[in-house]
């Protein structure tokens, strides 16, 4: 089965997914913050990049500004190849919806509906047709190996059981930048690795572009490619 | 074509999101609902029940209060007003357009009981005291009455002076008297008189059923009976307020002012009336509840939405644009108004239902009231919910992954 979605749509071009040039992030505070300083970034189609740094080093900011929810203070985003910088809110959250897929430290799952619910609600803003997301979440449950616990309600779940919910929702519809901040923050050693397992298999196998952001050296070490965050400046290790 | 289409929340999608979201904390949506509940059952109930009432009011009156009309001289002390009104004020009413029959009645002073002729039975009492009143021919049709046997007596015997008397049927079952046609005697004190018909029932002034009534000219004769006390008119269907003015002039055409005329309300007024004095009280409390169920959602949504915050943050990662994020809350909060309407509509028909049998009315309401209520609940729910939708969606994302989980 081929599944139709941005992906695919752009397997022809060779253009790098992400093409950050120039970028800054200013918080307006008083003093402001210079989070982010000169980022020039290129990701192709596929990568696996790995972010780490020290703690307000500035690794939230980039995945926010990657992930469109974040505005650059100066600079270009190019995401498949978009101009990110000339579009209005509106456009930004279905780029954002169709093209990237997150995964938080806190799981962000929604205790009251079912794990196959919270999988579909990834879906339900990018004009995936009805028919399309059921089979589409159970693909993605399966994928991540939770395929029996399709009715669980997230909180009867381990918590790699819950993050492993949270990437199913973030890869159902196909998106061509994974973005997870921190995804093993809240996970013991032996859960952290089996979710790194993971990840690594949805790079090699599913040839999904990854970006993790970690605190964690070995966890980091694990990554074909790594890029350093230090007081906002962005090294390539 | 590299220029993504934007995101969209369908219709079905947002019911499911919303119904969900409501249904995540059911004891504090029923709580939330229950006031809109309130609201719009008491402005139903009100409307229903005023609507009610003033109907009962209206077929009560209907059929007789708009034929009545009752001439009196105006009450103040002072004996000219005895001569105020004529004798042939009933013949002079009936000229008028609009009166189907008019005739004076005036109370009898008489002195001594009475009693039938000749008494049969010396064991039973046999002398009564009842009301004597003089009238004029037209009397039975100009109270609505009938002749229950016999006939009433007519301006012949008036101006003869002959002393009949027609009987109401409680002195007729008094005195034992059941037929009329051998014309029995009874004594009003020391008179004679011939008993010439029996009453069967009036619709107005009930107080001839238990009276002797004999003519304006044979109380004159006898009893010295100045002028007549007052006139009852019986008018066409909506005529009386047309009579009650031309009356006064009619019998009295030099000093009309020293007549009252005395009509029951216009039914129509009446109803506005006992409409306009619930509606006022009720529909104010039923707003009031209203407001307060509004602020109820209001608050219950606020709620929410700060509680849901990293759902927000979650959503809006998931590609939800502002306007997708402000309409599903403020579809949860039109639901539970529209919930709250359909309860408080259903309530409120309950409502009428039980106090029109209590008071054994009938229970008459507009069809749109019930039709309207839940939208008027949906309207609260809506007016509600805009602040905290706009609240909702004015979070910038990150703000709201950050805040909440
Ligand atoms: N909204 C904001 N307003 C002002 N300053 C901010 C804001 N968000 C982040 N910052 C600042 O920007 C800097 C970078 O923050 P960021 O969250 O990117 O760090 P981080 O590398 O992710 O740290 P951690 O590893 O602790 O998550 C910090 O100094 C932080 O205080
Ligand atoms: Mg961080």
């Amino acid at each position: 089965m081929t599944l139709p979605g941005p992906a695919t749509v752009m397997i022809e071009s060779d253009q790098p997914v992400v093409e950050l040039i120039d970028v800054e992030r200013v918080f307006d505070t008083t003093p402001p913050v210079h989070a982010l300083r000169e980022i020039n970034l290129s990701i192709a189609e596929g990568e696996y990049v790995s972010v780490s740094g020290p703690s307000g080093s500035g690794k939230s900011t980039l995945l926010n500004i990657l992930g469109l929810l974040d505005r650059p203070t100066s600079g270009t985003y190019l995401l498949d190849g978009i101009d990110t910088s000339d579009l209005n809110d509106r456009r930004r959250a279905s780029v954002r919806g169709q093209r990237v897929g997150f995964v938080f430290q806190a799981f962000h799952l929604l205790n009251t509906r079912s794990v196959l619910d919270n999988v579909i609600i990834g879906q339900i803003y990018n004009r995936i047709p009805r028919s399309e997301r059921k089979p589409r979440a159970v693909a993605a449950l399966e994928r991540v190996g939770l395929g029996h616990r399709v009715d669980f309600r997230p909180d009867r779940l381990s918590g790699g059981e819950r993050q492993r919910v949270a990437i199913a929702r973030a890869i159902a519809h196909s998106p061509s930048l994974l973005l997870c901040d921190e995804p093993t923050g809240n996970l013991d050693s032996g859960t952290t690795e089996s979710i790194m397992a993971l990840f690594e298999d949805l790079h090699r196998v599913d040839g999904l572009t990854l970006v993790v952001i970690t605190h964690d050296e070995a966890v980091s070490a694990r990554a074909p490619r790594t890029v350093n965050i230090i007081d906002g400046y962005l090294t390539e290790q | 074509m590299k220029q993504a289409v934007t995101s969209r929340f369908s219709m079905i999608d947002l019911v499911n999101e919303s119904v969900a979201g409501l249904f995540s904390r059911p004891g504090r949506a029923v709580l939330t609902i229950l006031g809109t509940a309130l609201g719009v059952g008491t402005l139903v109930a009100t409307l229903g029940i005023a609507k009610t009432a003033g109907n009962q009011i209206v077929t009560r009156f209907d059929a007789l209060a708009q034929t009545e009309v009752l001439i009196e001289p105006i009450s103040q002390p002072g004996s000219r007003l005895q001569s105020v009104i004529p004798w042939d004020a009933g013949v002079r009413l009936a000229r008028l357009n609009g009166v189907t029959a008019a005739a004076t009645l005036s109370q009898v002073p008489v002195d001594g009981l009475i009693s039938a002729v000749p008494f049969n039975d010396p064991l039973r009492q046999t002398e009564f005291s009842f009301n004597v009143y003089a009238a004029s021919a037209d009397l039975i049709e100009s109270v609505r009455g009938t002749i229950a046997t016999g006939r009433f007596f007519d301006e012949g015997h008036s101006e003869r002076a002959d002393p009949v008397a027609v009987i109401g049927p409680a002195v007729a079952n008094r005195l034992n008297m059941t037929r009329v046609d051998q014309q029995p005697a009874i004594k009003i004190g020391e008179r004679i008189f011939s008993v010439i018909g029996i009453i069967g029932e009036v619709a107005r002034e009930p107080s001839l059923l238990s009276a002797v009534v004999i003519p304006d000219g044979t109380a004159r004769e006898l009893y010295d009976l100045g002028a007549p006390a007052e006139v009852h008119i019986d008018t066409v269907i909506g005529a009386n307020q047309l009579i009650a003015r031309q009356a006064p002039i009619a019998l009295a055409p030099n000093n009309p002012e020293l007549l009252e005329a005395r009509t029951a309300r216009d039914p129509r007024e009446v109803r506005q009336v006992v409409q306009e004095d619930v509606n006022a009280l009720f529909l104010v409390l039923g707003g009031i509840t209203l407001l307060v169920g509004a602020i109820g959602i209001a608050n219950v949504v606020l709620v929410s939405v700060i509680e849901r915050i990293g759902e927000i943050g979650l959503r809006r990662a998931l590609g939800a644009g502002r306007r997708h994020i402000a309409r599903q809350f403020l579809f949860e909060s039109l639901l539970m108004g529209l919930i709250g309407g359909v309860i408080g509509a259903s309530a409120g028909v309950l409502a009428i239902v039980g106090a029109s049998a209590y008071n054994q009315w009938t229970p008459v309401m507009d069809a749109w009231v019930p039709l309207a209520a839940p939208l008027v609940g949906a309207a609260v729910g809506l007016v509600a919910g805009v602040y905290p939708s706009l609240r909702a969606a004015s979070l910038e994302p990150v703000d709201a992954l950050r805040a909440g989980v």
